[in-house]
This record gives C-alpha cells, sequence and structure tokens, in this order.
C-alpha cells in the first residue's frame, strides 16, 4: 500500500525581550542556576503578573509577517499542573484566544518548488523552568533533582500550524521558514541549540486517497533541523510497519531520543493531563488598538520572501542564489555589504556563496562569526573587479585576511606582491623567456592543425602565470600569447 | 489611650499628649495581658513596633509628621511583610518570612504609620467565623462565646477590643464588612482596583480586595489615603485619581436617594437584626435622605456563583504551595506525589481543602461550562442589577449579615456557614464598594449596617457613614475589655 505522512508542527520560539514576560527579571542565558529568578518567577505568596509590552509587540509583529489575523483581543489563560519546575502550579498561556489569528508561511523545497504551509494561530506563553536530573545527590546514593528557575517566566511564542506538511522535508523547510522570520524580525535569536527556538511534531500516516487523518502520534521537544526530519523519518516507518502489521496506532505524546535515533512513548491519551484552562484573573485581556497594530507593520524590517524577489528582481540573481542569500538575515546583510562595497551582485553573490561560504562550513562557522568581514571581502572583490588583482591571486588574499594576516585587501595584495602585472613589456619579456625555454612544446604547437592550437596554448600561459608567481594578467597573457607563437608558425 | 479613634490620636501626637513610643508601649502591653485570651494576633512584633515609633517620633520632632505618622495598626496575616512571617492563617505557611512587603504594607510604612503585628484570619481568608485559622479561633471582644466574623475577624476584634486603633483587612466575599459588623466597628471595602493587590496573598483574584478596619468612617478615610491609588505591579489595580476621601466628610446628606434592597430583608434575616437596620435608616431620613424600595433581582444566584469563581480560582492560586519552594514540606517523601500529596493534605485545612476540590471540579473538561462559564454570566447580571439601581439611587443599605455574630462552633454545616455572607458576597462579584458601619446591639452583640455605592465611589460612601456617626453614638460602645483604663 501507498502512505501518506500528515504532519503538523507546533513551533516554540523565545522571544528576546530584555526581561521576563511577566517579572522584570533578566532573560539572559547561561546565569548562574537560580539567579534570574525573582519573587514572581519564584510563584511567592503575593505576587502578581505584569505583562511586558515588548513580547506582545514582538508577537504582533510575528502575526504581521505571516500575513495572519491581528485579533483586536487576546486573553490569557491559566493552564494548571503540578510539577517541580513550574513555580506556581499553573502555566500562564493563552488558550481560547491567542494573540495571533491564522496566517500562512511559504516553503521552497530543494527542487525549487514552494507550497504555502497555514498557521492555525499563535499565543504567548511563559516557559518553566529546568529540572536537573544530572550531578545531584545526596551522597548516599538517592538521586535527586535540582530545580533551575533562571526560565521560567521567559517569554515564549507558539506557533502552531495546520497539519499540511506531507513529508520530512516539507516540515524541516518549514521550520527553517519560521526561524528565518523570526531571526529577520529580530525578535529571537533562534538559536536552536540554547533551546531558542523548540518544536512539537504531530504525525500520522493514511493510505494515499484516504480523505481522513490516521491517528497522531505527538513528538515533543524536537530541537534541530535534522531531528525533526530524522523524529519524524523513525516515526513514519514506526507507525507504517504498525499497521502493516495489523496494529493501531494510539494517540500519545512521544520523545524523540536524537542518541539512538528513535521515538519512544512518554504518555498515552489516557494518562493526559486535564489542565483546566480558565482565563487569568491577575491579568486584563489585550486589547490592541488599529494604529499600535498600523505602526508595528510599517517598522516591519524587509522579510526574507521580499529579500528574495529583491535579490532576483533588482540583483539579477537566479531564483537559487536569492533563496540561499535570502535564507538569513546574517547572511543577507552580509551580502549587502559585500556588494555595496564592491558595486557588482553578482560578483559579490558568487564570492559569498563559494569561497566564503565554503570557509563558514568547514570551519562550521555562522557568518555573523566569520573572520573576513563583509567590508573586507567587498574590498577584495572590489580589486578583482578593478584589474588590480587577478581571480587567482584573490583566492590567496582571501585566505590570507581568512588567517588574519593584514587588515584589508589592499593591504595582503602590498605585502605579498600580488598586484597584478599588466605592463605588456613585462609580460612579453616573461613570454619570451618561456618560448625560448620551450623548444618542444613549440615545434609541436607550429606542426599543430590551427584549430587545435587554441588548447595547446594553456600549457604556455601556466608557464607564464607560473614565471609572474600569478600576478599576470591573464586575459593578456593570452592574447599576447598567441600573436607571438603564431607569429612563429 | 486605646480609647481614642485614629482621628483623636493623631490629634494628642501632634499635641504632644503623648509621644507614640508611648501609645505603642500601651497598646503592646494591652496585647501582652488580653490577646492570649482573644487570640487576635498570630504574630505580634514589638521590637518593630517601638523602632517604628521611635522613627515617628523623631520625625515629628523634624516637623515631618503626616496624618498618620506614629499611629499603631495590625495588619491582617494576609499581607506579606518583609522579614515577618506571614502565614494566611495556614500551617501551609506557618514556617513564611516573606522576603518583601505588600504595597499596602509599603504605603502605610511610608505614611509613618506603626505595625503591631500580624492579625488572625479564617485560612487563606476562606470563612465567615475566623474558625478555620491554623492558630486557633478569635474570640468576639463583646462576647468571648461568640465569633468575630471572619476572615479578617483579628483584625476586627483588635480593633474592638482596644489592642490597636486601626487595622488592614481584605474582602473577597465579606471578610471586611461581616466581622467589622460582628465586632462593631467601621470597615470598608473599597471597589476592586482601588487598592493593589500586590503582595496580598491570594485567595480569589478577581474578588479579593484590602481596605482599612477602624472605629469610624473618618479613620477609615485617613487611612484610604494612605493606601489607595494605582500600582504598576498589580495589573488589576486602576489608573484612575485617588481623591482626599477625608475632603467631603462634612457634606451635608439632605436630598440622598437611599435604595432598601427588598432582597436583603426578605426570609433568613433575624427580626431584630431587620428592626436595627431600619432603625438606622429612620435617622437617615432624619437627616434630610429619601428612602425607597430597589429590586436586585440576581441576588439570590450570588453565592453559589461566586462558590463556582471563588474556589476556581483558589484551586489555581494555592497550586504553588506544593512543598517544593517554601513552606510546609512532609517529612521523608518517598517520590514527588508523595511529596505533593502529603505536603498539602498535612499543610491545608478542611476549608481550604473543600474549596481547592470544588474549585477543581468545576474547572474539570466537561464541566467548565455548565459552572465557571455559568458562573461568570451570573456575575455579569448581578453586577447589572447594582448598575440598575444606582440609576435610581445614590446608595444601598440594608444589613451586613443576617445575624449578629454566633456562637463559637454554632455552624457546624459548610453551607449554613456560605449563607452568613449573603448580603455582602454580591458586592465582590460586582466590584462596588461597601461599608459596614455599627447600628445597635441584639443581645448585647453588635448589628453592622452595610451601605453600597456605585465603583469608585468610596468618597462619598464614607461620607453617609459618616454624617451617621455624627448623629449615633453605637460606635463609640466599647466592650468591657477595651473600656478598663490601663
Amino acid at each position: 500500500m501507498q502512505w501518506e505522512t500528515v504532519i503538523g508542527l507546533e513551533v516554540h520560539v523565545q522571544l528576546a525581550t530584555q526581561s521576563k514576560i511577566f517579572s522584570g527579571a533578566s532573560t539572559a542565558f547561561g546565569a548562574e542556576p537560580n539567579t534570574q529568578a525573582c519573587a514572581v518567577d519564584l510563584g511567592l505568596p503575593g505576587v502578581l503578573p505584569v505583562l511586558n509590552e515588548q513580547a506582545v509587540a514582538m508577537a504582533v509583529q510575528f502575526g504581521l509577517a505571516i500575513h495572519a489575523e491581528i485579533p483586536e483581543v487576546s486573553i490569557f489563560d491559566r493552564k494548571n499542573y503540578f510539577y517541580p519546575d513550574l513555580p506556581k502550579g499553573y502555566q500562564t498561556s493563552q488558550m481560547y484566544h491567542p494573540i495571533v489569528g491564522p496566517g500562512e508561511v511559504e516553503i521552497t523545497l530543494e527542487d525549487g518548488s514552494s507550497k504555502r504551509i497555514r498557521v492555525h494561530h499563535a499565543h504567548l506563553e511563559e516557559d518553566a523552568g529546568k529540572s536537573l536530573h544530572e550531578s545531584f545527590s545526596d551522597g548516599m546514593g538517592h538521586g535527586m533533582t535540582g530545580i533551575d528557575l533562571n526560565r521560567a517566566g521567559t517569554p515564549l511564542l507558539e506557533i502552531v500550524s495546520e497539519p499540511d506538511m506531507r513529508s520530512a522535508k516539507e516540515a524541516a523547510a518549514y521550520l527553517k521558514a519560521i526561524h528565518s522570520i523570526v531571526t529577520y524580525l529580530g525578535i529571537s535569536d533562534g538559536n536552536m541549540a540554547e533551546g531558542s527556538m523548540r518544536c512539537d511534531v504531530n504525525v500520522s500516516v493514511r493510505p494515499v486517497g484516504q480523505a481522513e487523518f490516521g491517528t497522531r502520534a505527538e513528538v515533543k521537544n524536537v530541537n534541530s533541523f535534522r531531528f525533526v526530519e530524522r523524529a519524524i523519518e523513525f516515526e513514519v516507518e514506526r507507525q507504517i510497519e504498525l499497521i502493516e502489521d495489523g496494529g493501531k496506532v494510539v494517540q500519545e505524546t512521544r520523545l524523540y531520543d536524537p542518541e539512538r535515533d528513535e521515538t519512544r512513548s512518554m504518555r498515552t491519551k489516557e494518562e493526559a493531563n486535564d489542565y483546566r484552562y480558565f482565563p487569568c484573573p491577575d491579568l486584563l485581556p489585550v486589547v490592541l488598538d488599529g494604529a499600535y497594530v498600523d505602526h508595528l507593520r510599517e517598522i516591519l524590517p524587509e522579510l526574507p520572501d521580499e529579500k528574495r524577489a529583491r535579490f532576483q528582481a533588482e540583483l539579477g540573481l537566479s531564483a537559487y542564489d536569492a533563496g540561499v542569500l535570502a535564507a538569513s538575515r546574517e547572511m543577507a546583510e552580509y551580502f549587502e555589504e559585500v556588494k555595496d562595497t564592491c558595486g557588482d551582485a553578482k560578483q559579490a553573490a558568487n564570492w559569498v556563496m563559494g569561497e566564503l561560504a565554503g570557509a563558514l562550513n568547514r570551519e562550521g562557522l555562522p557568518v555573523q562569526d566569520s573572520p573576513v568581514s563583509a567590508r573586507q571581502l567587498g574590498e577584495l572583490v572590489g580589486r578583482v573587479l578593478d584589474d588590480t588583482i587577478n581571480g587567482k591571486a584573490a583566492k590567496q588574499v582571501f585566505q590570507a585576511l581568512w588567517n588574519g594576516q593584514g587588515q584589508s585587501a589592499d593591504e595582503v595584495i602590498e605585502a605579498k606582491g600580488l598586484k597584478q602585472v599588466t605592463d605588456s613589456g613585462a609580460i612579453e619579456a616573461m613570454i619570451d623567456q618561456v618560448i625560448a625555454d620551450s623548444p618542444a612544446q613549440v615545434a609541436q604547437y607550429r606542426d599543430a592543425e590551427p584549430d587545435k592550437r587554441g588548447k595547446m596554448i594553456g600549457y604556455f600561459v601556466g608557464q607564464v602565470m607560473k614565471a609572474s608567481r600569478g600576478t599576470a594578467n591573464p586575459q593578456q597573457v593570452n592574447a599576447l600569447l598567441k600573436e607571438k607563437l603564431d607569429a612563429l608558425c | 489611650m486605646h480609647d481614642k479613634t485614629l482621628t483623636e490620636l493623631a490629634a494628642s501626637l501632634e499635641a504632644g499628649e503623648f509621644t507614640s513610643r508611648e501609645l505603642t508601649e500601651h497598646l503592646l502591653a494591652r496585647i501582652a495581658r488580653l490577646d492570649g485570651e482573644l487570640n487576635s494576633f498570630i504574630t505580634v512584633t514589638p521590637e518593630r513596633a517601638l523602632a517604628d515609633a521611635d522613627a515617628a517620633d523623631a520625625a515629628r520632632a523634624r516637623g515631618e509628621a503626616g496624618p498618620l505618622t506614629g499611629l499603631p495598626v495590625a495588619i491582617k496575616d494576609l499581607f506579606c511583610t518583609e522579614g515577618v512571617l506571614t502565614t494566611a492563617g495556614s500551617k501551609m505557611l506557618a514556617n513564611f518570612v516573606s522576603p518583601y512587603d505588600a504595597t499596602v504594607v509599603e504605603r502605610l510604612k511610608a505614611a509613618g504609620t506603626v505595625s503591631l503585628g500580624k492579625a488572625n484570619l479564617d485560612e487563606f481568608a476562606m470563612g465567615s467565623s475566623n474558625e478555620n485559622s491554623a492558630f486557633g479561633a478569635v474570640k468576639n471582644p463583646w462576647d468571648a462565646s461568640a465569633v468575630p466574623g471572619g476572615s479578617s475577624g483579628g483584625s476586627a476584634a483588635a480593633v474592638a477590643a482596644g489592642l490597636a486603633p486601626a487595622a488592614m483587612g481584605t474582602d473577597t466575599g465579606g471578610s471586611i464588612r461581616q466581622p467589622a459588623a460582628f465586632c462593631g466597628i467601621t470597615g470598608l471595602k473599597p471597589t476592586y482596583g482601588r487598592v493593589s493587590r500586590w503582595g496580598i496573598i491570594a485567595y480569589a483574584s478577581s474578588l479579593d480586595q484590602a481596605g482599612p478596619m477602624a472605629r469610624t468612617a473618618e479613620d477609615c478615610a485617613l487611612l484610604m489615603n494612605a493606601i489607595a491609588g494605582h500600582d504598576h505591579r498589580d495589573s488589576t489595580s486602576v489608573a484612575r485619581g485617588v481623591p482626599d476621601y477625608t475632603e467631603e466628610l462634612g457634606a451635608p446628606l439632605a436630598g440622598l436617594k437611599i435604595g432598601l434592597p427588598v432582597e436583603h430583608f426578605g426570609d433568613g434575616l433575624d427580626p431584630a437584626v431587620e428592626a436595627a437596620v431600619r432603625e438606622a435608616v429612620a435617622v437617615y431620613e432624619s437627616l434630610g435622605a429619601t428612602v425607597r424600595e430597589v429590586s436586585l433581582p440576581h441576588t439570590h444566584y450570588a453565592i453559589p456563583a461566586y462558590y463556582v469563581i471563588a474556589p476556581a480560582e483558589a484551586s489555581s492560586n494555592l497550586s504553588r504551595y506544593d512543598g517544593v519552594r517554601f513552606g510546609h514540606r512532609c517529612k521523608a517523601p518517598s517520590d514527588l506525589i508523595d511529596l505533593y500529596k502529603r505536603s498539602r493534605a498535612e499543610g491545608f485545612g478542611e476549608e481550604v481543602k473543600r474549596r481547592i476540590l470544588i474549585g477543581t471540579h468545576t474547572l474539570s473538561e466537561g464541566f467548565f461550562d455548565a459552572y465557571y462559564k455559568k458562573a461568570q454570566q451570573v456575575r455579569r447580571l448581578i453586577r447589572q442589577d447594582f448598575l440598575d439601581a444606582f440609576e435610581e439611587v445614590d446608595v444601598l443599605m440594608g444589613p451586613a449579615s443576617p445575624t449578629p455574630a454566633f456562637d463559637l462552633g454554632a455552624k457546624k454545616d459548610p453551607v449554613s456557614m456560605y449563607l452568613q455572607d449573603i448580603y455582602t458576597i454580591a458586592v465582590n462579584l460586582a466590584g462596588i464598594p461597601g461599608v459596614s458601619v455599627p447600628a445597635g446591639f441584639v443581645k448585647g452583640r453588635p448589628v453592622g449596617l452595610q451601605i453600597l455605592g456605585t465603583h469608585f465611589a468610596e468618597q462619598r460612601l464614607l461620607n453617609v457613614a459618616h454624617q451617621y456617626q455624627q448623629a449615633t453614638d453605637w460606635h463609640l460602645r466599647r466592650p468591657e475589655l477595651a473600656e478598663e483604663t490601663t
């Protein structure tokens, strides 16, 4: 039987606010446990939440970026359950009236095709703390659990998609699109390793052609693009095998274990909590007036889709190049600075996607940590464009800049003597020497059919470039060589 | 000294008749002597009180005294006070020392008052008799066999017994007004949002409101001047200007339109209480007010709606008492669930557990619409009843409670206890202000007249109460133990 996969994603994005969603405590990552939790985050008796307006603005900007409806009124609800890292015994979230209504996200697949994924809604909520099970013990062999409440109260935007994805690749592309939107907006650092973006994946399978959805499993807390794909692939395989062996998929929550590359059951539907949602009486409904939303719309930055379209239409880049360069805000900003510095979009694109991307990949660095700044690379490309150096020398300059040998392209060119030789007298002298040193090759050239000679000239070009230590202008070398060799024929 | 009202004490301090230290020492001595029997305080803080008093006297010497400087108050033990045990009347918090001050406490400090200590209350403010305190019942200063009312029973008893000239209470369904009535003092529940809830241990967040309890309406006005106003730490506190609550206390009542809700004079009302209240209304007529009957047709739904909404909020608010971070933790838990179960089973009292169970049930899947949602709809109707009535009249009057203080141990059945709040509870659902003033006695136990106004009408309410107190002397009567000279 042919099977179709149906996937929906719940993406939790940590918003990059200065302070927590309902308190003034800092949200900075990596502080000593329990040093960034104030009375409100600890859920002490008598404390009250005050909504962080920055979190509201960020959520609305996300909504605007995905062309979503922004309801005039949204309401915070309490989700009640007991857990040691949930200090109040409830999480303040939005169940019935979320801040962002239905919207959509366009994803681009590897074959260049695109697809729209509908977003059901996005809501604001507070994060819980962390339970630390490792390295706690009473010294007598009894395990203990530590609680770190630094993260408690960190603002999260939970983005819930419709079940519109049909493959692991589509799910990964959707997650990348969300990542790209939130980082473009600057509302999250999108750092998945630090938990700034986490994802719950709903997966089901059904026979191709069947209209109803199959029973789904929810895979919790998947925290990388690759794990999303792996978790889905494992889960799809598991469900198909189960059904084909005569079994039934049960609705349950599962956990993906990246070490063993498998999902495991956490709890079934019967064991699910009754969260007893009700409107939080400590917070007023959030009322957004039209002028406020309009203002946020006006200050929206250029988004990935718009940037990609502009790169194609205005800069003449291919769809593929535009897509790669616009995928992250940092990459796009880097590219645009290179382009503005050198003045040639296509050359800038070639260098950023070629030499730079290759070097970054080798070292596993994000573009914002590149040792070669956009300005340095732009100047380097500029020196190729104005014929100061040739392409080969440019690669040497790039490597030198990458290794920190010099502050600018010009400095490296000067120090290494890589300036292109365009003086035809000097080039002619080198050519004459090469011809004199290569009688056998000259003889072959002379004896060859005229239409074969074009290929044979390569040898002489190579020799001349070598003699010039790569600094001779290759076009000039080519033209002069042809002239001189043909004169010998 | 303990015979004087807050206003009189302020004048005496200003005139140099005695110092705040002398006054404070006198009250601390009375507490030491009388409160063992009365049990109106959970924690007395003599060192702090004397330090506050000395600071107040020094401020006065520098010419920096305000209207409340050096005046002692008792604080219901539901308000967080920095560095002081804050128990909410519960074993659950018997070891909890708050690291911060409630806004009300902060404002009273800033006004120069002297904090005597933390007053007894029903556990987590759940109760109408103060019998639900883990720290023992409080006795009514008028009659040691009677309850003082609740949940601010300790606050009311301390003021009535002359242990403190004023106290802070909170009122979720009548918890200021009913004990004020039972103890023969004046208590104001302000409009919801008028006084910050920051630092008040939450019972039912959409109903809780703090207010003053003192001998006179004038004293309550003085205290309101210190505690009312917007607080950015409480999102439900209202950003609205605060008037001088003493400003209109002289205004004549001629032409005042009084409404008597027929539903507040129906079945279950003690005829002697009714007679006292009608007599009080007659006093108002003699002052130039006109009186008519009005109807609050949804009144009989108030108790059922309240006992859905308040327990629902309470069940969630009290989830934080889980034995993990503070408060009572059971000994040697075998695992996490055991820790939760035993810590909560041991830490909470019967009535608190009952309300947590009710609230958990009404919020459960499948019951939410029938209970919580319906109760919220009823709440809107009840609010509308009051708004409609205030289109016709300026204030509403009636009994604060259907009976005078009942005997300790008399109400065994929770529902009969809940029915005690029949006249007060709808006021919290509507969010309007109400005041209870002493209006006579039945068999030696005080009767309270409840006066209600529309949202933010505290100024008018306090004047209406004040004018009555100018014409009568019920509020000046003292129980025997407060009439001693030492």
